[in-house]
């Protein structure tokens, strides 16, 4: 307890300057030496990590592998491209106009971005392949009646049948109820024989080009359907079940992600239509908190307020007792 | 310009490109800081290897990949060879999010900004990120299940904000070279720059020292 005699000492002001490193006492450190040994131990771990773990490799998903575990999936998806009810057909830019896309309150910056690659879901990813068949009268036939038919008319035609699939037993073709279809049936039908044949990626992928290096149609048709979904789910990989941190078979996946797919487990971004550009906001502006966080007050101190740097430098402390 | 007897001292500070060039650098990281031999007597701590392994780590994660590139993307399905040498590629990555996530959280509760070493921690941080976005193109550049679905759903997050039209996460042609080409460059310009603010500046010495422990 002090007196009025006492000498206070000079409370310091907890923002003082850091000093300059140069200036305090030194110890021999050989850096060189501690990179070498660093890299050794870091070479050796992964040599034996890889030869222990080995590495995932789950083959891609072929359109004749999705047509041969999933045939009914297939030709619902070709009626949804038809009817313009799938996802790549309904999705907005940048492959098309059929939607504004998603938006950051006032900032549409999906539909600002504008269609930059555009995709024409029923003419790019079902007939356009299907016209490039031959020697097969009745898809001849039927893609010259969808041609010379209306746009109302092939959207009734498709609507109908992509409706009636959906409540066939199994979604079943052969099980579904009667009715005016016009050339879908047919044009499904044909687009599952040709998944099947193995030449729907050639198709979709080359585009008149002998060198075919942009996947973009393929995968957009594949997301399309269900039974990428089902695949990736079966193996956790879904939004809503931490997808983004998983991994096929028991790897460690990318756990730097954590923050990232939280978001889409919690409300309202878990049940939001506009869930991505919502967690995309948020995720750069908490990126912009990390990035300038030596600058933002209140902080910036929670590593002076939580001293787990008295563990860290537990022997400097030690040897400098704190002043008063 | 005035000439001088070679080997003699110039008459005037010269005011070359070459010689504006060499000031500089010596005075960004002075004679001695690039690589001392002794480091502050505070510098006790395993946090301190992180750094460090954090960089042999990339060092490995480069050689795999390097590795990885010369039989080409689809190598590594068909040959074991490929497939061991893809795995040295998956493991030098996971150690090094694992060495650099401990790292950086090292940083943070060192207060390890302080000291005008902010553009260090900032470069740090945009090194992390950096990482990151290679990663995800690498898994895009794998040409299998994992780079069918995840391409899938991350279109969606490109997209919703725009950067999807110019970034197209469904054309492995593009992810493969901004993978090998684009990403690994500018990663590698932002490390380089961060190790050089490290050897700049030093290590932050510890919260509440000042100039009395400093001589």
């Amino acid at each position: 307890m002090s007196t009025a005699t006492d000498t206070r000492p000079v409370r310091r002001d907890v923002r003082r300057t850091t000093p300059d490193s140069h200036g305090f006492a030194t110890r021999p450190y050989d850096l060189v030496k501690e990179f070498v040994v660093a890299f050794v131990v870091v070479a050796l771990l992964t040599v034996v990590l890889a030869a222990v773990f080995s590495s995932p490799d789950e083959k891609a998903i072929t359109m004749a592998d999705w047509a041969a575990a999933a045939p009914n999936d297939v030709v619902a998806t070709a009626a949804g491209e038809l009817a313009g009810t799938t996802t790549s057909a309904s999705y907005g830019p940048p492959y098309n106009t059929a939607g504004d896309g998603q938006s950051l309150g006032p900032l549409k910056l999906q539909k600002w971005a504008g269609v930059r690659i555009p995709v024409d879901s029923a003419a790019d990813l079902v007939l356009t392949p299907l016209s490039k068949v031959t020697g097969n009268t009745d898809l001849t036939a039927a893609l010259t009646t969808w041609n010379g038919a209306t746009p109302d008319q092939q959207n009734t035609w498709a609507s109908a049948y992509s409706d009636a699939l959906s409540k066939a037993p199994d979604n079943d073709p052969k099980q579904v109820a009667d009715g005016d279809y016009g050339p879908v049936p047919a044009i499904s039908a044909a687009f599952l024989t040709l998944a099947q044949t193995g030449g729907l990626e050639g198709a979709l992928t080359s585009s008149g080009n002998f060198y075919g290096g942009d996947q973009t149609r393929s995968l957009l048709l594949l997301s399309d359907g269900a039974y990428l979904e089902d695949q990736a789910r079966a193996r956790h990989l879904g939004g809503d079940q931490w997808g983004m941190m998983n991994e096929t078979g028991n790897f460690p996946g990318q756990p730097w992600m954590w923050l990232y797919t939280f978001w889409y487990q919690v409300p309202p971004f878990s049940t939001s239509d506009n869930a991505d550009a919502l967690v995309w906001g948020l995720m750069m502006l908490l990126t912009l908190g990390l990035l300038l966080l030596p600058f933002i007050p209140g902080l910036r101190s929670i590593p002076r307020w939580i001293p787990v740097h008295r563990i860290i430098w537990r022997d400097w402390y030690r040897e400098h007792p704190r002043r008063r | 310009m005035t000439a001088t007897q070679a080997g003699g001292p110039p008459a005037t500070p010269s005011t070359s490109w070459t010689a504006r060039t060499r000031e500089r650098l010596a005075r960004t990281v002075p004679a001695g800081q690039v690589l001392p031999d002794r480091q502050p007597a505070y510098m006790s701590s395993w946090i301190y290897v992180f750094g460090v392994l954090t960089l042999a780590a990339l060092l490995v994660v480069i050689g795999s990949g390097v590795l990885l590139a010369v039989g080409g993307s689809g190598w590594w399905h068909v040959s074991s060879v490929g497939h061991f040498v893809n795995s040295l590629h998956l493991w030098s990555v996971e150690l090094f999010f694992a060495f650099m996530v401990i790292h950086l959280w090292g940083k943070f509760w060192m207060a390890a900004w302080r000291g005008n070493r902010a553009l260090t921690w900032m470069t740090g941080v945009l090194a992390f990120l950096g990482s990151i976005g290679t990663a995800f193109t690498g898994y895009l550049s794998q040409s299998n299940f994992d780079s069918q679905w995840i391409s899938g759903q991350a279109k969606d997050g490109l997209n919703s904000v725009g950067v999807g039209a110019f970034f197209n996460v469904l054309n492995p042609g593009q992810m493969l070279l901004w993978h090998v080409v684009l990403l690994p460059l500018v990663l590698g310009v932002i490390v380089v720059l961060h190790v050089i603010l490290v050897r700049r500046h030093g290590i932050v010495p510890p919260i509440d020292a000042d100039g009395e422990d400093a001589s």
